[in-house]
């Protein structure tokens, strides 16, 4: 069961100025989307949560996972989903490889580990897409795989990073679709960062705008 | 004349390579006639094979070789897994940039002078801690298994190692692949091991191959630090090379031969490793394993690269305290009294060593950036990129063992009149200058945006003052730095200044080892630090060029 | 001469294919570089403004001071320059003069002068690689060189020089001890081997085929072969086995107690003397008579080091110059010979202050001036008195340090 994802009074400061700050929770299944022009430092709000905040940058209040408190623990152990604007997917390995890197080593047992990357890949319409290249892959496959990725690791929530900004008007829509439907699916907390006011409708949920 | 330039480069390397591996591999076969060989036969082998302990050799050169490599890539892989973006990696790159100039040979004495049994660590521990009055009989450096010589060839090679690491990370998307791989649950070093090695590996594997042909058959530290019953291949091949007895020469090729096959050999384990590596990772990647003994990693890594690149600083500073040592006996920590007695009285040889070194060292340099930058040029201007075909081959005078081509390289200047010159040392030393200033300078090159040239030509400018006065100032850093490291490179050439020069071209590097042979070591102690001090000058003016970058954030602060 | 540079010549065209297109050496040597020592007035006037280039061990720095202060002598007096190759091992002299041989260099060779004695002399004359016929008699001050009490100066390692290469200096094998942990040395090889025994550790020797090493293998091997006139013939390979069974044993029977349990060597003299200046080993020895004085003035060893030697006798010899058929300077390279044979140059490198290394000339035929120089010499407090130094054992034949090596190395360094 997942639980809500808590901005607990996050300001961050760059050389003593006061750059952005969050004080808000975000409930399972809700998107909650900053909005606002390039250079405000809305990427740092999604930065200190995973636990990336470059050290130029300092950052006062706490970061919550229901009562897990996650300001204080390495990237690793926050199990954060992240998209990127860029999908990410590790050249080095097939597409099923890069679904497998993912799930959680629980999972014991060669022939349902494979069975879970062909469900995960089935559930994008990539069924059968396991020995393919990354590289072979259209721009909204890569994305979908992307997105299933990150799903299969079981993040407490999604963190997401302009992650359709990079994708044709067309595709898009249908990505973006896609990604709310499937983190309502689970009852992920969502927190969405981005400057195109289409995302902030789509996701439907509560905005915060610093435009 | 451009479009000639990447054909003079190749001749330029490999043409010495190619004809001194000939000149070698004809006596190896018993065909030189003014000695007495006549026809071709295999029985330089057979008595080659037949000298008692000749495995045993084999065997040292093969396992020191092969550990000290694979200790020195474990370490620096393992020690970026961990600490990568660190500060405490920024501090360990900052001490091991300037390290990488430091020749092999000073290093060695340097490390010998610290743990030796009448060594400095041992000084400091008696006769209080250990009760030892006199130096214990401890057999340390030259133990029979070669151990010492393995962590001295360790110790050298890891600066080496993980500045190309480094240097290939931003290629590998490092930083992204990190956080991905961070939030799909991965703890830093399995992060890094599966999701950035695969990618950097392929950058830095020539590089390792290069140090493992060296570590397979090096000559310099295996007399300073290495086992003498038996010593390595390659020490026996140099001194039967150098019998009086002329017969031994034939004997020396077939060793010569058989030494280049037996680094080609661990080259072709370590490739065996490779796969079984890719097979491990795939094994890995598949089961989603998230940790990899991540503090024991950090711990082993962070402790060996601290205690390596500690041991080569302290081992450099003991080099500079004995050159200035007056009485120093055992177990004084320090010496009785500071003297300059030694500088002053070697100060006149230092300096003729001195000018010649960089006499032999500037013409080289100049004539390597100039076919370098010639062959960038050409082939910005082609558009086509030659890499992936010419990279092994720049590599290929780093891989074949120095001691199986130079000996043929003598005869050869020495058939074309032109030995004993700073010409012909010039020439040698190309050999093994040429690829790195090569290697240093592609990659910026090829990093400067093309639309840059493109504007210029727009804008009117001919191609050749697009290079001058556009493409070279944005490299100048580079070119600047490859220079550094080319000079560094010819500096500490010892074989082949001595073979090609007939010991009448004197660098700091041929004194050194030759004094060495006297055991003296404030002698030892002047001409290793000067052997260190001529690359360290040249990488100080290199840092002194002004970067296109700098001069932007100039500018910008100005502005602001 | 014609017959090797017929041989060569597949060789050359075989580097040639490989070298492409490179050019050739001058082949035939010209005539103006012949030279005649009865000739003096017209050797110096060939040698001035020649530069010899004189290879020569350069370990030792009061060597290479000594080797300079000649260099400055000859620029003053002839106006010749020297310039010393500092070499590392003169074997490697001997590999460059093969080499220039092999690709048909038979004139403007690199080596002008060269430091040089037993094997790779014997090596160089056999292989015809040395200026004849023979020069060094009739150097001008050749009548003051000794050749009744110091037969060595004549025969290297039974070899006879055939005037081949001008005596230089002798040696003779002694110990060191220091009196601070050692009062009362060894004085017989089975006392050291007792030595050894009760203090582990404390005694090694440079690791053969270093010369010091083999000179000790040869010190052992005389005193322990039964019939000790064999060592002036060639090895007889029928009966070398059991020439060199006592030696064996006794080497077997002392490497246990050695230092590092004879599982490491130092590699030459000065890194023994260096062990023992670091007090890791008792005894140590040096082919320099004036060794260990010269060592203790220059801050080297303690003072408390006294020199010794063993009872009936040490391995002596003589060391000389050479110069190569193809040599570039002969001229200049006879001059510089003959100038290191001057009674000045030979009391100046007896000083054990400069070098201390014993004269080959005759003292007693010197003119007064002259000997004054040797006997105002103080010698120093750590080299004993010609009378102490005792009997020389003459070098075996050449073939026999071969053997040795050879036996050595297959039975102690390649387990």
């Amino acid at each position: 069961m997942t639980e809500a994802l808590i901005f607990d009074k996050v300001e961050i400061t760059l050389a003593g100025r006061d750059l952005i700050s969050l004080d808000r929770s975000i409930e399972p299944g809700e998107v909650l989307t900053v909005m606002g022009p390039s250079g405000i430092g809305k990427s740092t709000l999604l930065a200190h949560a995973a636990g990336f905040l470059d050290p130029v940058f300092a950052a006062r209040g706490r970061v919550l996972s229901g009562t897990t408190d996650l300001t204080g623990l390495p990237p690793h152990q926050r199990r954060l989903g992240l998209l990127f604007q860029d999908p990410l997917l590790f050249p080095h390995m097939s597409v099923g490889e890069n679904i497998a890197f993912a799930l959680p080593p629980e999972l014991h047992g060669r022939t349902r580990r494979r069975q879970a990357v062909a469900t995960a890949l089935a559930d994008v319409e990539l069924a059968g897409f396991e020995t393919r290249h990354p590289a072979t892959l259209s721009g909204g496959q890569k994305a979908r795989v992307a997105l299933m990725r990150v799903l299969e690791a079981q993040p407490r929530a999604l963190l997401l990073d302009e992650p359709f900004s990079r994708l044709d008007a067309a595709l898009r829509d249908q990505i973006r679709q896609l990604v709310f439907a499937k983190a309502r699916e689970r009852g992920l907390p969502v927190l969405l960062v981005t400057h195109d006011r289409a995302d902030a409708e789509a996701a439907g949920g509560p905005v915060v705008d610093y435009g | 004349m451009l479009r000639l330039a990447p054909v003079l480069t190749l001749a330029m390397m490999l043409g010495p390579v190619a004809a001194g591996l000939l000149g070698t591999l004809l006596p190896a076969a018993g065909y030189v006639p003014v000695l007495g060989g006549t026809a071709v036969s295999l029985e330089p082998l057979r008595m080659f094979l037949t000298q008692p302990g000749i495995g045993m050799s084999a065997a040292l050169s093969l396992s020191t070789g092969l550990v000290a490599t694979f200790g020195a890539f474990a370490a620096v892989v393992v020690f970026t897994a961990a600490f990568e973006g660190t500060r405490f990696f920024r501090a360990l790159r900052r001490l091991l940039s300037p390290l990488m100039a430091v020749p092999h040979a000073a290093a060695a004495f340097g490390l010998a002078f610290l743990i030796a049994p009448s060594g400095f660590a041992m000084r400091l521990l008696s006769p209080w801690a250990t009760g030892f009055q006199r130096p214990p009989d401890l057999l340390i450096v030259g133990d029979p298994l070669g151990l010492t010589m393995t962590l001295g060839l360790m110790a050298k090679e890891i600066p080496f190692l993980f500045l190309m690491l480094v240097a290939a990370l931003p290629q590998a998307d490092a930083l992204r692949s990190r956080r991905v791989a961070a939030s799909l649950g991965y703890a830093p070093v399995a992060a890094w091991l599966t999701t950035v090695l695969p990618r950097v590996y392929p950058q830095i594997r020539l590089p390792v191959f290069a140090v493992l042909a060296y570590a397979t058959s090096v000559v310099d530290v295996a007399l300073i630090l290495g086992p003498t019953t038996p010593p390595p291949l390659a020490v026996r091949l140099a001194a039967w090379m150098n019998d009086p007895d002329l017969s031994q020469r034939f004997m020396a090729s077939a060793g010569a031969m058989t030494q280049l096959g037996l680094s080609l050999f661990a080259i072709l384990l370590w490739v065996c490793g490779e796969r079984l590596a890719a097979k491990l990772g795939r094994l890995w990647i598949e089961s989603g394993r998230r940790s990899a003994a991540e503090e024991l990693s950090a711990a082993l890594s962070g402790a060996a690269m601290v205690m390596l690149a500690g041991a080569m600083l302290a081992g450099l500073a003991l080099l500079a305290l004995w050159s200035i040592a007056g009485p120093w006996r055992f177990p004084d920590a320090l010496p009785h009294h500071l003297t300059l007695r030694a500088w002053t009285m070697h100060a006149h040889a230092a300096e003729d060593a001195i000018i010649t070194t960089v006499a032999v060292a500037l013409p080289v340099v100049v004539v390597a950036i100039t076919l370098a930058l010639a062959c960038l040029e050409n082939e910005t201007r082609d558009g086509l990129t030659v890499r992936h075909r010419s990279l092994p081959l720049l590599y290929l005078p780093l891989i074949v063992p120095q001691i199986a081509f130079v000996f043929g390289l003598q005869v050869l200047f020495l058939t074309a009149g032109l030995h004993d010159t700073l010409f012909a040392v010039a020439l040698g030393h190309m050999v093994f200058v040429l690829p790195y200033v090569f290697l240093a300078l592609s990659d910026p090159w090829r990093a400067i945006d093309p639309r840059y040239g493109h504007i210029a030509g727009a804008l009117g400018a001919s191609p050749t003052r697009t290079f001058w006065r556009v493409r070279l100032p944005l490299a100048r850093k580079a070119v600047a730095t490859a220079a550094a490291l080319g000079f560094a490179v010819s500096v500490a050439q010892y074989l082949p200044t001595l073979l090609i020069g007939g010991g009448r071209i004197s660098t700091v590097t041929t004194e050194a080892v030759a004094l060495a042979a006297g055991g003296n070591r404030q002698l030892v102690g002047i001409y290793a630090l000067l052997q260190m001090l001529l690359p360290f000058a040249a990488f100080l003016l290199a840092a002194a060029v002004p970067g296109i970058a700098h001069r932007h954030r100039a500018e910008n602060e100005a502005t602001a | 001469m014609t017959i090797i540079r017929l041989l060569s010549r597949p060789v050359r065209g075989a580097l040639l294919a490989a070298a492409l297109t490179l050019p050739l050496a001058p082949l035939a040597s010209r005539a103006d570089e012949t030279v005649d020592p009865a000739d003096w007035t017209d050797v110096l006037a060939k040698a001035k403004g020649q530069t010899v280039y004189f290879h020569a061990w350069g370990g030792e720095p009061r060597i290479n001071a000594y080797i300079a202060w000649a260099g400055e002598q000859l620029q003053q007096r002839h106006g010749i320059t020297v310039e010393q190759v500092k070499v590392d091992d003169t074997a490697n002299v001997v590999a460059r003069i093969v080499a220039e041989k092999a690709a048909g260099q038979e004139s403007g060779g690199a080596v002008d002068l060269v430091w040089i004695n037993g094997e790779n002399f014997v090596s160089l004359k056999k292989a015809g690689l040395l200026m004849s016929p023979g020069w060094a008699t009739k150097l001008p001050n050749w009548p003051l060189v000794d050749v009744e009490n110091k037969p060595a100066v004549v025969t290297d390692f039974t070899e006879p020089t055939d005037g081949q290469e001008s005596p230089w200096g002798l040696a003779k094998l002694v110990f060191m001890h220091d009196t601070a942990t050692l009062t009362h040395p060894p004085k017989t090889l089975a006392e050291l081997a007792e030595y050894a025994k009760a203090n582990p550790g404390r005694f090694t020797y440079p690791q053969p085929p270093n010369f010091h090493g083999s000179t000790f293998l040869k010190q052992v091997l005389a005193t322990t072969i039964a019939n000790r006139s064999k060592l002036s013939h060639p090895v007889d390979p029928a009966s070398f086995e059991a020439d060199v069974a006592p030696l064996f044993a006794y080497l077997d029977t002392l490497h246990p107690y050695m230092w590092r349990q004879g599982r490491a060597f130092p590699q030459n003299q000065p890194a023994l003397r260096q062990l023992l200046a670091d007090g890791e080993i008792d005894i140590a020895f040096t082919f320099n008579p004036a060794g260990a004085s010269a060592a203790i003035a220059a801050g080297e060893l303690p003072d408390t080091v006294r020199t010794f030697v063993l009872d009936g006798g040490t391995i002596g010899n003589a060391h000389f110059v050479a110069i190569p058929f193809n040599a570039n300077a002969k001229a200049g390279a006879l001059v510089l010979a003959d100038f290191l044979l001057s009674p000045e140059a030979q009391a100046r490198k007896q000083d054990p202050a400069i070098w201390g290394d014993p004269t080959v000339l005759a003292v007693e035929r010197l003119e007064a001036a002259d000997r004054e120089r040797f006997t105002a010499l103080d010698l120093g407090i750590a080299t004993l008195s010609p009378e102490e130094l005792g009997p020389v054992i003459e070098e075996p034949h050449a073939s026999w340090m071969v053997e040795l090596e050879r036996a050595w190395n297959a039975r102690y360094a390649s387990q």
